[in-house]
């Protein structure tokens, strides 16, 4: 990126390190929250529908996790990926993969918390229907995920909105590589680091935009789907 | 039409369940047949919803047991209820059904079929596609019988279907229950109007405090109540 | 329709990694003043150009830098600590030790220069600011500089560790961060001439003292060595050191240039750095 350009003229330009980057920041932080969902969700329905020892301690645990400090995770994850670490020979420090992975550790906990709370209280609707009508535990889960869908947008929504926003998490695990692991987020602490202010706030312009670009789009997703359904 | 083995009769042996702090049935012992529609009335808190869940399987005894055609444990494949505020999916009324339908097991190719015949049954023609939780009360409870009688049951049990709707509504539910009774299915229900346990009973049992105090085909009971609670009752002044 | 959402995300991920993977790649770990210069910016499309290889550079402190290497997840490190990089070749973690190229570090302080300390002398620089507790920005992160920093103490007759007071401000960040801090706080501050001269948030601040022998600033680079970890790309993190001291690469680094001056000079071929 031209350092002498402002971020308006980056964007009208075109500039291709410009759309690199927002392309890189969407991906990870999509990405993060797709494998999220798939692990969380289930989870949370589980922790909502099931009775075991121990649940209580399970859901204080699910909920203090949601607080997990970015960059806490990211030395975490920095430590078990580096060549010396455990996992070392997974080859993925400094890849867009182990910011998927750090970010997806920094995610899961809100989506699965959130799922928990969204099923339990659908469960005390549904309760007696199901159980009447003979739906075995499987059954019930998947109707009860499925009834859930529109605050579990929500929940995803809450998921991204904590990827797309974090940076100490990424620029550790990622290295904040130039043209590879470099995100919007990691670009404006460089920028800013090189005193170059006016580029970073000006795409930490873009970065808010961009979010309030994909919350509107859900909401109108959300929005139209429940005219349908009721 | 019916399979070889029935859900009836549903026996109570010495059953008794027990609340938080308090006896819900006491001992209760009874038989329920197969034939005219059975109604349960009584006084709030005389155990109607607490009777019609047991014996739906809902509730497990504290004492006694119940059978189910002289199965101990039977899953209501063959048992509907209908709750009294039912809770519609977020869906549309053909998917309620379709819901109800898989649930039972229903081939999938007989679905399209059987959602146009029930809901032709219960007066909602039109309104497959229509969101299910937008519908008025007596639209959702029309529903909600539907949804029972998507399983094909031997037993319907219904838990006050008419209390929070008005006449016309009310009206309307009566006709269609009588219709289903009329078409061999077993209904059990409990009502807080003893017009409507009149229009509808083939015979009324009395519940007070958790024990079954009257028995009777519904001309004897409201012509010549045998208990004292019974007659009380009939004059209106059995309230608890 | 969510199900489509999720599958799509998925597949693009699955797209962007291989792509990743055809490609040939070092990762170099290197300093943060040496990417806030620009260098690598203007060097690495050479490389690429001549030779294919993708280098991706992680920037961090020179002490950073050294850890990266010893743990294995760098193929070369190129930092500016003499010292440093000599310990991390005696420890095994190195092949070899090439100088590559040189510039200076500069005191930077506020224009007007309330603590008079302008001049050619850094060491008594440095004792005037002690004497009147000017404030002053420290690194304070193992980076080159901070090490070339402490040196420049030592050399003042000062230990500063026992001696600094609430003037001396320890940040522990990088070369941009420090000048964000000194321009903010209207302090003196050690930099290296490349950050300096790409820097854009200046405030009130110039150099102070510069052209003192003692504010060289060598850079050197080196092999991780494939014997202590064995997933080291050897081969082609040789071909890019060789790049850097070779002919071609010394007049490239040469060649860059901010507003007309050099940034950089080439040196790989003196034995004494």
């Amino acid at each position: 990126m031209q350092s002498d350009a402002s971020a308006l003229d980056l964007i009208l330009s075109g500039d291709p390190a410009l759309y690199a980057i927002v392309r890189l920041s969407l991906i990870v932080s999509l990405s993060a929250v797709a494998i999220s969902a798939v692990i969380g969700i289930p989870f949370g329905a589980l922790v909502a529908l099931t009775r075991f020892r121990g649940r209580e301690g399970v859901i204080v645990l699910l909920n203090t996790l949601m607080g997990l400090p970015p960059v806490v995770v990211g030395l975490a994850v920095y430590l078990a990926l580096s060549r010396s670490g455990p996992l070392g020979s997974l080859g993925l420090l400094f890849t867009p993969a182990a910011m998927v992975v750090a970010q997806t550790i920094l995610v899961t906990p809100i989506i699965a918390a959130l799922a928990r709370q969204a099923i339990e209280d659908l469960w005390q609707e549904y309760c007696d229907e199901l159980t009447a009508m003979n739906v075995g535990p499987l059954g019930r889960v998947a109707t009860l995920i499925l009834e859930a869908r529109f605050s579990l947008v929500v929940t995803l929504l809450a998921g991204f909105g904590r990827a797309a926003a974090e940076v100490g998490a990424i620029i550790i695990v990622g290295g904040n590589i130039q043209g590879y692991t470099r995100t919007m987020t990691t670009a404006i602490a460089l920028e800013t680091s090189k005193g170059d202010l006016p580029l970073a706030l000006g795409l930490g312009a873009v970065l808010i935009a961009i979010v309030i670009a994909v919350n509107a789009l859900v909401w109108f997703a959300r929005r139209a789907g429940e005219n349908f359904a009721g | 039409m019916r399979a070889a083995s029935s859900d009836l009769p549903i026996r109570f042996d010495a059953v008794t369940v027990r609340g938080d702090a308090v006896i819900m049935l006491d001992r209760v012992s009874v038989q329920i047949e197969a034939g005219a529609p059975t109604v349960l009335v009584g006084p709030n808190g005389s155990g109607k919803t607490t009777f019609l869940r047991t014996a739906m399987g809902l509730i497990a005894p504290s004492a006694g047991r119940v059978t189910w055609g002289g199965a101990e444990s039977a899953p209501p494949l063959r048992r509907a209820f209908v709750f009294q505020r039912p809770a519609m999916l977020r869906r549309s009324a053909q998917g309620n059904l379709r819901y109800a339908l898989a649930a039972a097991r229903v081939p999938r190719v007989r679905h399209d079929a059987r959602i146009e015949e029930l809901l032709a049954l219960v007066g909602l023609d039109g309104f497959e596609r229509r969101p299910a939780r937008r519908l008025s009360g007596g639209e959702q409870q029309r529903l909600a019988l539907a949804r029972g009688l998507a399983r094909d049951p031997d037993v319907l049990f219904l838990d006050e279907p008419t209390a929070s709707l008005d006449p016309a509504a009310t009206k309307a539910i009566e006709d269609i229950i009588r219709a289903i009774a009329a078409s061999g299915i077993k209904v059990v229900m409990s009502t807080h109007d003893l017009g409507e346990a009149k229009r509808l009973a083939g015979e009324i049992v009395l519940l007070h405090r958790g024990r079954i105090v009257e028995r009777a085909p519904a001309a004897d009971f409201l012509g010549a109540p045998r208990t004292g609670e019974a007659r009380a009752f009939v004059a209106g002044e059995l309230l608890v | 329709m969510l199900r489509r959402v999720f599958l799509l995300m998925f597949a693009v991920l699955l797209l962007a990694a291989p792509a990743a993977a055809q490609d040939k790649f070092i990762v170099v770990a290197s300093t943060t003043s040496t990417q806030d210069s620009g260098l690598f910016g203007y060097l690495l499309p050479l490389f690429k150009m001549k030779t294919g290889i993708d280098v991706r550079v992680v920037a961090q402190g020179t002490g950073q830098a050294l850890d990266t290497g010893r743990r294995g997840d760098a193929d070369v490190v190129f930092v500016h600590a003499k010292s440093a990089e000599e310990k991390f070749l005696a420890e095994g973690f190195g092949v070899k030790r090439h100088p590559v190229m040189y510039n200076d570090f500069v005191l930077i302080g506020p224009q007007n220069d309330p603590a008079g300390v302008k001049g050619k002398d850094i060491v008594a620089a440095l004792r005037t600011i002690k004497q009147k507790a000017a404030p002053f920005i420290s690194r304070g992160d193992r980076s080159g500089t901070h090490i070339a920093e402490l040196k420049l103490w030592q050399d003042a007759g000062i230990d500063i560790g026992k001696e600094k007071g609430p003037w001396y401000k320890e940040i522990g960040q990088g070369m941009g961060a420090a000048l964000n801090t000194a321009s903010a706080a209207e302090a003196y501050v050690l930099a290296d001439r490349g950050t300096w001269l790409s820097f854009k948030n200046r405030g009130v601040l110039a150099i102070v003292v510069e052209g003192d022998k003692r504010l060289f600033n060598q850079y050197g680079v080196m092999l991780v060595n494939p014997a202590e970890h064995p997933n080291v790309k050897a081969d082609l993190g040789q071909q890019f050191i060789d790049w850097l001291v070779s002919p071609d690469g010394q007049k490239a680094i040469a060649g860059y240039k901010i507003n007309g001056q050099q940034l950089f000079y080439p040196n790989a071929d003196d034995p004494y750095a």
